[in-house]
């Protein structure tokens, strides 16, 4: 029997995930990441383990708890607290898969002997026969694809990795859950960054991050007030910008002046952006400009750009037609169809 | 897939005739032991015998034997209650680095209360320093609590030596003797301890109880306020069964302990032979003779202890990295730094506790597998070369 690990949360889809690796014959080792204490409401907290812990009993598999938390600290947290010191936006659930999840994870199963790691993603991966390269695509069920956490992953690593949810709708997979007699069939969703509560901003309060107070300034440099920091601000943002007479938002952070720029809400629209350690997954890289549908948050529509290379990882996107907020530390993934054909952080607006 | 136990200073299985002792004690003998009636009675009469039992197998008078619900509590019970009866004398206490955190945090949390405590160190072998003991006694000290054997590295505690300088001394003396009573022979008049603490589930009995011997005219708070029970210094009704299945442990443990432990040093050397020779960079924790004869605590270098472990157990062998209660933390054991284990080394340690049903057919599975474990372990290191 095939030995896998499987990352398990508690929650409905990474159960799921497991008893269907079982159903098709597969020897399943469940493992919780033990994260540092930050968050009262974390689906990767002491409350998601015990309820791992208690799927995993039912399911009859081995479960460990593996502690992640210096290595989250570093390579996570102290990431996500940097770039909004930068006057960026980060994602840290991306750097999670990458480093955490199909890292050290991956690592931990590797030390086992286990070849193979699962998740409760929805997300499918392929072997491309003629390419000979490992193809990262779109789930089945479009509105829980989650394949935009999954492009900074290596062939090394997609290699590994198996997505049981691939073909299963949420519905389906709830349905599941409830059918195997799995108790958290009805459990609420994990939303948003596992460590934040409600406010990133009171999250980088409690790290004493080190900001100074600015001045937030019209496109043409003119002070209409003070702000209290850049890492508290983030393009698109509305709030606590003072009173103006027509709504403003941040359209710009501007860390070396130290300035937040806002402007109306037109300001926010742009079609050039400069991406940054780009990974390429359905080709070694690309050699010349190419259209994509490109996606710049996790909850943005895809739309159609341009891509042009421009040095080693890095490129140049321009799109059709304008796109909203587009926010530099997000990132931004390359969709061919189905296939996500690499993608990279946004570094700036142009 | 068949299992293998090496984890026996965790936990030990119930001895079948410790099972059979304790059953008439959930049916039939249920009563109260505090009632007046003959159902009580039946109780009363089986604490009574089981604190005879335990009191003669350690030295001491049935009426310095206190039933508890385990090690854990007859330490907080020791080390609070001396404290805080003893606090006009003065406020110093002095423990180890090697204790288990019953005692350790326990003395944390005096210290919050106001209690000074130094916390003595051990040598290379993990044995506490007397000479730094005596140092640390001042005229403000009033209780000296060291652990009879290590839990992780079986090293056994110069008591007696201790014992006698807290006689000298006027102080009152305390030792957790969880690892030690049905391991080794254990006397409290030999070894001058005023009070003693001691769990059933080490030897084979049941989880959930333990005691703790109090020397009669010792001045002790108590902690748990309620009725009259364990000559009214533990209230609490008295959990029967496990008490008789307690002292159903101890009856067998004093028939068999001596063959037992033979057999036991038969198979550590084995196992630890066998590991030195087949695997290198290896290092056995913890002092030659003066160890519990079925602990092995031994460093693996440049593997994590935790891999092993999780290796080991996907395989059906228990092994522990040290205690069960400290497990997943993957702060270096806090024993082995004391010993001065550098920590990388520390992290790469694994405690063997075998114990009465291990064989010697155990042991080869276990080196066999530890063998492929541990290098398939090092080709992943990038510390490690050939």
């Amino acid at each position: 029997m095939k030995k896998i690990l499987v990352a398990m949360s508690g929650g409905v889809d990474s159960s799921v995930a497991s008893a269907v690796l079982i159903e098709k014959g597969f020897d399943v080792v469940g493992v919780s990441m033990k994260l540092p204490n930050l968050s009262n409401s974390s689906c990767c907290g002491e409350r998601g383990i015990e309820d791992t812990r208690k799927v995993s009993d039912y399911l009859g598999i081995p479960f460990y708890v593996i502690n992640c938390k210096k290595k989250f600290e570093k390579e996570i947290i102290d990431y996500f607290c940097a770039e909004y010191q930068h006057g960026r936006t980060p994602n840290p659930c991306i750097l999670c898969n990458e480093k955490i999840k199909f890292g050290l994870l991956l690592e931990k199963a590797k030390s086992l002997g286990i070849d193979a790691i699962a998740t409760g993603h929805y997300a499918c991966i392929e072997f491309d026969e003629e390419k000979k390269r490992y193809i990262l695509k779109k789930a089945r069920d479009r509105k829980k694809d989650q394949s935009y956490f999954l492009f900074s992953l290596s062939q090394a690593q997609l290699k590994r990795i198996v997505f049981p949810l691939c073909d299963m709708e949420k519905v389906d997979v709830r349905r599941k859950a409830k059918k195997l007699g799995l108790r958290v069939h009805n459990k609420d969703e994990s939303q948003e960054i596992c460590f934040i509560d409600s406010d990133y901003r009171d999250f980088l309060e409690s790290r004493k991050i080190s900001f100074s107070k600015g001045e937030i300034v019209d496109e043409n440099g003119a002070v209409l007030g003070f702000h209290r920091g850049i890492p508290f601000y983030t393009i698109g943002q509305r709030k606590g910008l003072g009173a103006h007479k027509k709504p403003v938002y941040v359209i710009k952070i501007k860390e070396k002046e130290n300035k937040v720029v806002i402007g109306c809400g037109d300001k926010l629209f742009s079609k050039e952006m400069i991406v940054e350690k780009v990974n390429w997954i359905d080709r070694k890289m690309l050699q010349d400009k190419q259209k994509f549908n490109v996606r710049i948050r996790y909850r943005h529509r895809e739309s159609p750009a341009e891509v042009l290379p421009i040095s080693d990882r890095r490129v140049k996107v321009s799109f059709l037609k304008p796109q909203r907020a587009i926010t530099p530390g997000q990132a931004a993934v390359f969709y061919d169809g189905d296939i996500v054909s690499g993608g990279g952080w946004i570094r700036e607006v142009c | 897939m068949k299992r293998i136990y090496l984890d026996h200073n965790a936990t030990t299985p119930v001895d079948p005739r410790v099972v059979e002792a304790m059953l008439p004690y959930f049916g039939e003998k249920f009563g109260n032991a505090s009632s007046i009636h003959s159902f009580g009675r039946e109780a009363r009469k089986a604490i009574d015998d089981a604190r005879q039992i335990l009191a003669d197998f350690v030295g001491a008078q049935p009426d310095e034997i206190f039933f508890t619900s385990g090690g854990t509590e007859a330490d907080n019970f020791a080390l609070k209650g001396i404290a805080f009866a003893n606090k006009g004398k003065g406020n110093r206490v002095i423990t180890s680095k090697i204790e288990h955190h019953a005692v350790l945090n326990t003395c944390k949390w005096l210290e919050k209360k106001g209690f000074e405590i130094i916390y003595l160190p051990v040598d290379g072998f993990g044995i506490v320093d007397i000479e730094e003991l005596k140092k640390a006694i001042n005229e403000k000290t009033i209780l000296i609590t060291v652990m009879h054997a290590n839990n992780e590295t079986g090293a056994i505690q110069p008591i007696a030596e201790i014992g006698k300088i807290a006689k000298e001394k006027g102080i009152l003396f305390h030792t957790d003797a969880v690892q030690a009573v049905g391991k080794i022979p254990v006397n409290v008049n030999e070894l001058r301890v005023d009070l003693l603490s001691v769990s059933a589930h080490k030897i084979y009995g049941p989880k959930g109880v333990g005691a703790i011997f109090i020397r009669k005219g010792t001045k002790i708070e108590k902690m748990l306020h309620g009725g009259h029970h364990e000559n009214n210094k533990r209230a609490g009704t008295e959990n029967v069964a496990s008490i008789v299945g307690f002292a159903k442990a101890v009856e067998i443990a004093k028939k068999e302990m001596e063959d037992e432990n033979k057999k036991l040093l038969k198979l550590r050397d084995k196992l630890e032979k066998e590991i030195e020779e087949k695997i290198k960079h290896t290092k056995i924790n913890g002092h030659p003779e003066k160890r519990l004869p079925n602990t092995s605590n031994i460093s693996f270098e440049f593997v994590e202890g935790e891999s092993i472990i999780l290796s080991l157990d996907l395989k059906g062998v228990a092994v522990s990295s040290g205690s069960a209660c400290t497990s997943g933390s993957l702060e270096p054991s806090h024993v082995l730094s004391a010993m001065g284990v550098p920590p990388e080394i520390a992290q790469g340690s694994i405690r063997f506790s075998m114990g009465k049903d291990n064989t010697e057919e155990d042991i080869d599975f276990v080196v066999r597998e530890l063998v492929g474990i541990v290098k398939h372990l090092r080709e992943m290191s990038p510390l490690y070369k050939e």
